[in-house]
C-alpha cells in the first residue's frame, strides 16, 4: 500500500463538512503557515520537489518565486480546475469528495504570494462541484479561515468559485486569465508571463487543483520530508485516473514508485483488463501524450522496467516514451481500434481549437477529416504520410500548447502503430466489420522511424 | 421586456463584487449562466443585450463570449438536453452505441430537438467522466455508467418531470 497524502481521509464519514475536516486535522497547515514568514513557505515548496500537477510538470516553488511584486498592485492566485483533458477526472474527485483541501491548500499559497483575492476557475459542466465549493468557502468562511485578518494574523483573503462555459482551451493558464476576464479563452502571446501580467494586469500565478492541494501535507510534514516520498525528482504523491478498458476505473494515488505493470494488473489499482483481453496499449498521461503499445509500456527501450513516475514515463523520449502529464491513464484492450480512437482524439482537438493561430485551426479540422476517411473505409496510402505532414507542421508553431497537444497523438499513433493503419487503407471493408487486433511486434523492440516529407 | 427578478439582480450585484473595481466584464460568463437558467435554456439576442447594459459592456463583448463557449445555447433547446460524450474513454466504453440508441428511441439526429420539444440530443467532448463511461450531462448534473437500460429510464423520468 503506498502512502497517502491527499486522499487519506476522503472516505471518512462527512468530511466534506468542516466540522468533520477540522476534526480530522483540517486547517493546521494554515495555522502552522501563518506564524511563518511568506518567503518561507516558497522556500518549503520548492523544498518539497512539488512540480506542477496540471500536465507539465513544472516545479511549484520556483513558479511561485517568478510572481513580480511591484509597490501598491494586488497580485492573485488562481487555481486551475479547468480539468478537460480526456482521461483526466482527478480534480474532480478532489474537489467533490474533500474540498476543504483545496480550499486550505489555497489559503496556505495565497499567503505565500500575497493574494487578498483569490479565486477557482472550475470549468462549466461540474455545476454540482462549483457549488460544494462555494458551500465548503462560505464555512472556512464562518469559521476565520478566510475574510479580513484570518485567525488575528492580519492577512486578508477572499475566495471565489469562478465557473467556465465549456472550453478546454481554458485549461491553458493565460487562455484561463482571459475567460476569468470575461473574454473568449484566446491564449495570450508570452512575454510578459501571468507571473508579471496576469489577470488584470496583476501578478497572477496559476496552479493545478491536485498542486494546491500538495501544499497540505508539504506543510503538515515539511518539505525534506515530502520530498523523501517517490523517486528521483519525483517526489511526493500523485493522482491517477485511470480510465479505458480495466476492471477498477477511478483514482488512485500513488508514491511513483511502483511498475506501469502493477498499476494495471494489480488488485489494489486498475485490476486487469475485463473479460480476460490482452492489453494493446495506453495514454498514460491525459490524451495529448504519446500512446505506447504494451511492449514499450511496460518496458522502456532500454529493457528496464517502466514506472509509473515523470522520469520513467518519458524515458526515450517520444520516440519510445512517453509523458506522466495530468496522470489521465487510459487503456485500450486487444479489441479497440487504434485509427477509431486517434480520429476521436483528432476529433476533440479541433472542437477545442480557438482559432487564433492557422497551423492549429486549420490543421486540426484537416486531420480529423483524413482520419475520418481512413476510419470509413475512403483512405489513401498517402494519407498516413499526410497526417504526418500536417501534425509536424502545427507542432511548435502555435501561440500555445493546444498545437502540440493536438499533434503527438496523431504522430505517435502513426509511430507505434502504421501497420494498423495501412491495414485500414488495404482492408477498407474489412476494417468496417473487425478491428485489426494487437499489434505484430518484433523483438526486441523495433522502433520504426516515419518519412520526412518535406 | 427582459428582466431578472430582483433576487437574480441582487446575485449578479454580488457576481460583479467577485472582480476588481470597473472589471465588471469578468462576470460575464457566471451571468450567462444565470440569463440561460432563467430565460429559456439559451440566449437570444434581446437576452444577450440586456446582460451587456447589466454589466455597462457592449453588446458584441457578449457575443464574442456567448459564440465561444459550448455551453452557451445560441439557439432554442429542449425541456431536457442530452449532452453525450464521445471522446476516446467513452468510446472505448460502448459511447457510439449509446448515441445510436437515443437518436432510434428519441427518433431525432445529432443537434435535433423532438417535435414535441422535450428532448434535444447534442454531441459532446470529455466532460472529464472517464472512469465512469458512457455518460452524459444532463441539466447540472451528470449520468455515468449509461447502459440502454438506464437511457429508457432517465426519458421516463424527464418524462414524468414534465407531467
Amino acid at each position: 500500500m503506498g502512502r497517502k497524502l491527499l486522499l487519506e481521509k476522503a472516505h471518512v464519514e462527512g468530511i466534506r463538512t468542516y466540522e468533520v475536516y477540522r476534526r480530522e486535522g483540517g486547517y493546521r497547515s494554515v495555522e502552522k503557515a501563518l506564524k511563518m514568514a511568506p518567503a518561507d513557505i516558497v522556500e518549503e515548496v520548492k523544498k518539497s520537489g512539488l512540480r506542477g500537477r496540471g500536465g507539465a510538470g513544472f516545479p511549484t516553488g520556483m513558479k511561485w518565486s517568478f510572481i513580480a511584486k511591484p509597490e501598491g498592485i494586488p497580485r492573485h492566485l488562481v487555481c486551475n480546475a479547468d480539468e478537460s483533458e480526456p482521461g483526466t477526472f482527478k480534480d474532480r474527485y478532489l474537489m467533490e469528495f474533500i474540498p476543504h483541501l483545496l480550499i486550505e491548500g489555497m489559503i496556505v499559497s495565497s499567503f505565500a504570494l500575497g493574494s487578498n483575492a483569490s479565486y477557482i476557475y472550475i470549468r462549466g459542466e461540474y455545476a454540482w462541484v462549483a457549488e460544494i465549493l462555494e458551500n465548503a468557502i462560505a464555512e472556512a468562511r464562518q469559521n476565520g479561515w478566510l475574510g479580513k485578518n484570518i485567525q488575528g494574523s492580519g492577512f486578508d483573503c477572499e475566495m471565489y468559485v469562478h465557473r467556465g462555459a465549456g472550453a478546454y482551451i481554458c485549461g491553458e493558464e493565460t487562455a484561463l486569465i482571459e475567460s476569468l476576464e470575461g473574454k473568449r479563452g484566446n491564449p495570450r502571446i508570452k512575454p510578459p508571463f501571468p507571473a508579471i501580467k496576469g489577470a488584470w494586469e496583476r501578478p497572477t500565478v496559476v496552479n493545478n487543483v491536485e498542486t494546491l492541494a500538495a501544499v497540505v501535507p508539504i506543510m503538515n510534514i515539511g518539505g525534506e520530508e515530502y520530498a523523501k516520498i517517490g523517486v528521483g525528482k519525483s517526489t511526493g504523491t500523485k493522482l491517477i485516473s485511470a480510465c479505458g478498458n480495466i476492471n477498477k476505473p477511478g483514482i488512485y494515488e500513488i508514491d511513483m514508485t511502483i511498475s506501469v505493470e502493477e498499476f494495471i494488473f494489480s488488485e489494489e489499482y486498475c485490476g486487469g483488463i475485463p473479460n480476460g483481453k490482452k492489453l494493446k496499449a495506453c495514454i498514460p498521461g491525459g490524451s495529448s501524450v504519446p500512446i505506447l503499445p504494451q511492449n514499450l509500456l511496460l518496458t522502456t527501450a532500454k529493457g528496464e522496467k517502466r514506472m509509473m513516475n515523470y522520469e520513467s514515463l518519458s524515458d526515450g523520449g517520444f520516440a519510445t516514451g512517453s509523458m506522466m502529464g495530468s496522470g489521465g491513464f487510459i487503456v485500450l484492450d486487444e479489441d479497440q481500434c487504434v485509427v477509431r480512437h486517434t480520429m476521436t482524439l483528432a476529433r476533440f482537438y479541433h472542437h477545442e481549437s480557438c482559432g487564433q493561430c492557422s497551423p492549429c485551426r486549420e490543421g486540426t479540422g484537416w486531420m480529423e477529416r483524413v482520419l475520418k476517411n481512413i476510419e470509413t473505409g475512403k483512405g489513401k496510402m498517402s494519407d498516413i504520410d499526410l497526417l504526418w505532414d500536417i501534425q509536424r507542421k502545427i507542432e511548435g508553431n502555435t501561440i500555445c500548447p493546444l498545437g502540440d497537444a493536438a499533434a503527438w497523438p496523431i504522430a505517435a499513433a502513426i509511430r507505434h502503430f502504421r501497420d494498423e493503419f495501412e491495414w485500414h487503407i488495404k482492408n477498407p471493408e474489412e476494417a468496417q466489420r473487425r478491428n485489426y487486433g494487437l499489434a505484430h511486434y518484433a523483438d526486441p523492440i523495433h522502433v520504426p522511424t516515419p518519412p520526412v516529407t518535406a | 421586456m427582459i428582466t431578472f427578478s430582483q433576487e437574480k439582480l441582487a446575485k449578479v450585484a454580488e457576481l460583479i463584487s467577485h472582480y476588481p473595481q470597473g472589471r465588471q466584464k469578468s462576470a460575464l460568463l457566471p451571468v450567462l449562466h444565470l440569463a440561460q437558467d432563467e430565460f429559456g435554456g439559451w440566449l437570444d439576442t434581446p437576452v444577450m443585450d440586456y446582460v451587456a447594459g447589466l454589466l455597462n459592456i457592449e453588446p458584441i463583448e457578449v457575443y464574442e463570449v456567448a459564440s465561444f463557449y459550448s455551453m452557451y445555447n445560441l439557439k432554442p433547446v429542449g425541456k431536457f438536453m442530452f449532452e453525450v460524450c464521445q471522446t476516446g474513454p467513452c468510446m472505448l466504453n460502448g459511447s457510439d452505441n449509446i448515441i445510436d440508441y437515443i437518436k432510434q428511441k428519441l427518433n431525432i439526429k445529432v443537434g435535433e430537438t423532438t417535435a414535441d420539444g422535450m428532448f434535444t440530443l447534442k454531441t459532446v467532448e470529455c466532460l472529464g467522466a472517464c472512469g465512469y463511461a458512457p455518460m452524459m450531462q444532463l441539466g447540472k448534473n451528470y449520468r455515468e455508467h449509461l447502459t440502454k437500460e438506464k437511457v429508457d429510464a432517465i426519458i421516463e423520468e424527464c418524462r414524468a418531470k414534465a407531467n
